[in-house]
């Protein structure tokens, strides 16, 4: 089948793809087939941080999607994230059945704890994979709806709108703090056993997961590719540029903002999804506004708008990181501040723009 | 999923078109329109008329509320009292921005507002009309009929060259041309549009000016401006407004004689040459 036009002439999004396409054979085969002894093996704990970063790509490409392509600066991304991490982690502790510590076939061991008799309501149907990878993209698809809905139409926008998406994951944190709500509170949910009978500490499960966040980012691009392509990618543009403008063309801009934006949401609990059984807990702290800023500094340094730069600024900043944080814990968030002032004021189009002004000279 | 596209139309991405009536000759209405902004009327007991393919220069100092007429035509302001129709039968006071849009008025911005990161192509495609249904904003592709329609755009208003240009590196009256034609293609009946002239070139305005009196006829075409040598060039009819309302219509031979209109506009400057 030959390619379509919109994705051959886009050279550094092919490159991406071959990439993805090299490291989701690459990494299995150096992690399963080569013996541990040898220098070219790949740990598990590799292929998971390997697969961390994948999610969290995922995450920046979707936040790309809104913030770079239709301008709005989304400071609460990481909430559908975190939302999407939510729904599968309930999927996971119905599955740990009896070999929780209170050994209770139904409920999980905090509501347990906490005396509870009976499972509340909305965790019912989470035993099942299909339902809960169902509201994987449901539960942060509808948020945004009725945000967006809400937000989009009352013309709130710039630095307002920032500020409100803001306020919506800190008010979800303190929410999720509370043992009241039913999602384990402080602790959040952990201790997994399995998914879909597959237990998740093999070095198997660990890698298959790996290959489905290659999967999911590889899809999350093509689809977003495939929309800036399209008409409604310049409509999108438009709304950025000159939302006036767009408006008086005879577009319904509240309409637009609130459909990508939900699209993006769910992208974004896609990522979540995967990213909770590779690192086998999620509790309120993914919520804080900190990560949020943390997703759009990924994209601000990779270059927004280009998706590819979303996703290299999410794995360099999040390689960073992990070995800063290792190194120089209490540099980290210093670096990270220095990181968004320098990429401001010195790579406004981020490491992709650098690409793209060597690729014009040359 | 074609059911979901359906019903997202239903639910407003896309309004239906209904006919404009202008049987009686006028296109549009404003009757006794006020509006005020903090105690300031703008627009006070207006009342105007534009006839059916008629070209209509607006002429006024600043505060004459202009842009705020504008504004109410095309739905960004609500005006406090009156009634604006378009046609026999569209109540344009109950419709919003993109609902004006679609059913035939396009409106210029006085600074030019093209999508700069878009080539020239792409911004006309952005304007067309009957592509505003989330279906057909779902393409990559144009269709033979959609590139022959803009391709009679592109040279209309002179940019087939330029086609896939990105717009941002026009020139300054190349910008406002693109708009002028991203209006085209959205297949309006009635075009507003503010300050076409302002930084042009002499040569700049007479193509505009050319372009302009072309599209008169099969449009009915508003023009606010400042320049009296503009004017003299293109327009049959004049109106002066003045502290929000008309001041004097007619053409603009006899305004010029007008001692009123010389009084409040015409002889307070150098406007006038």
């Amino acid at each position: 089948m030959p390619l379509p036009r919109w994705l051959l002439s886009d050279r550094v999004g092919l490159a991406l793809l071959a990439v993805l396409a090299i490291i989701g054979i690459g990494v299995p085969i150096l992690n399963l087939l080569v013996p541990p002894e040898h220098p070219l093996h790949l740990s598990a704990y590799t292929v998971t941080l390997l697969g961390k970063y994948l999610c969290y790509a995922l995450l920046a490409v979707s936040i790309d999607l809104v913030w770079g392509y239709m301008g709005i600066l989304t400071l609460g991304h990481a909430a559908f994230f975190a939302l999407g991490g939510y729904c599968f982690g309930m999927y996971l502790m119905r599955q740990i059945g009896t070999r929780g510590v209170y050994g209770d076939p139904v409920l999980p061991d905090f509501m347990v704890f906490l005396n509870w008799k009976e499972l509340p309501w909305f965790w019912h149907g989470f035993d099942q994979f299909w339902f809960a990878a169902l509201m994987v993209l449901i539960v942060p698809g509808l948020l945004a709806f009725v945000f967006g809905w809400f937000a989009f139409r009352s013309r709130v926008s710039g630095v307002y709108l920032s500020i409100i998406t803001q306020a919506l994951t800190y008010a979800l944190m303190l929410a999720f703090f509370r043992n009241e709500m039913g999602f384990g509170g402080n602790n959040g949910l952990t201790d997994f056993k399995d998914a879909l009978g597959f237990s998740l500490q093999e070095d198997g499960t660990r890698v298959v997961l790996f290959i489905l966040s290659a999967l999911a980012l590889a899809g999350g691009y093509l689809l977003c590719r495939w929309l800036a392509a399209t008409r409604m990618g310049r409509v999108l543009v438009a709304i950025r540029d000159s939302e006036d403008r767009a408006r008086f063309l005879g577009y319904r801009v509240e309409w637009v903002k609130t459909l990508v934006f939900t699209l993006s949401a769910m992208l974004a609990g896609i990522a979540g999804a995967l990213y909770v059984p590779q690192v086998g807990i999620i509790n309120p702290g993914e919520f804080a506004p900190l990560n949020s800023i943390e997703a759009v500094i990924w994209v601000a340094v990779g270059g927004r708008g280009t998706l590819v730069g979303a996703v290299i600024g999410a794995v360099l900043v999040n390689y960073a990181k992990t070995w800063l944080t290792g190194a120089l814990p209490e540099v980290w968030l210093f670096a990270l501040g220095g990181l968004f002032v320098a990429v401001t004021v010195l790579l406004p189009y981020g490491l992709t723009g650098l690409l793209r002004r060597r690729e014009k000279t040359a | 999923m074609s059911e979901l596209v359906s019903e997202l139309d239903a639910a407003g991405l896309h309004t239906p078109v209904a006919p404009v009536d202008a049987t009686h000759g006028v296109l549009l209405y404003l009757e006794d329109v006020t509006v005020s902004f903090d105690g300031f009327k703008a627009i006070d007991n207006l009342s105007l008329y534009i006839g059916d393919g008629e070209l209509r220069c607006i002429i006024g100092p600043n505060g004459a509320g202009k842009t705020t007429m504008m504004d109410i035509i095309t739905g960004k302001t609500k005006p406090d009292a009156g009634r604006v129709f378009f046609g026999q039968t569209i109540d344009l006071l109950k419709l919003d921005e993109p609902a004006i849009a679609r059913i035939g008025i396009g409106r210029k911005f006085q600074r030019p507002t093209v999508i700069e990161p878009l080539t020239v192509l792409e911004n006309l495609e952005l304007a067309m009309s009957g592509a505003k249904r989330l279906r057909g904003l779902m393409t990559t592709r144009l269709t033979g009929e959609e590139r022959d329609c803009i391709n009679a755009v592109l040279e209309k208003i002179g940019l087939t060259e330029h086609t896939s240009r990105l717009a941002g590196i026009l020139a300054h009256g190349q910008k406002q041309w693109l708009e002028i034609g991203m209006l085209l293609m959205q297949e309006p009946r009635l075009l507003l549009v503010d300050e076409p002239v302002a930084g042009m070139t002499p040569a700049e305005m007479e193509r505009t000016a050319e372009l302009l009196k072309s599209l008169a006829g099969s449009h009915s075409v508003v023009v606010v401006e400042h320049d009296m040598g503009f004017v003299r060039s293109i327009a049959d009819q004049v109106t002066v407004l003045h502290q929000g309302r008309v001041l004097a219509e007619g053409r603009l031979e006899e305004l010029q004689v007008d001692p009123i209109v010389i009084e409040v506009y015409l002889g307070a400057g150098d406007a006038y040459h």
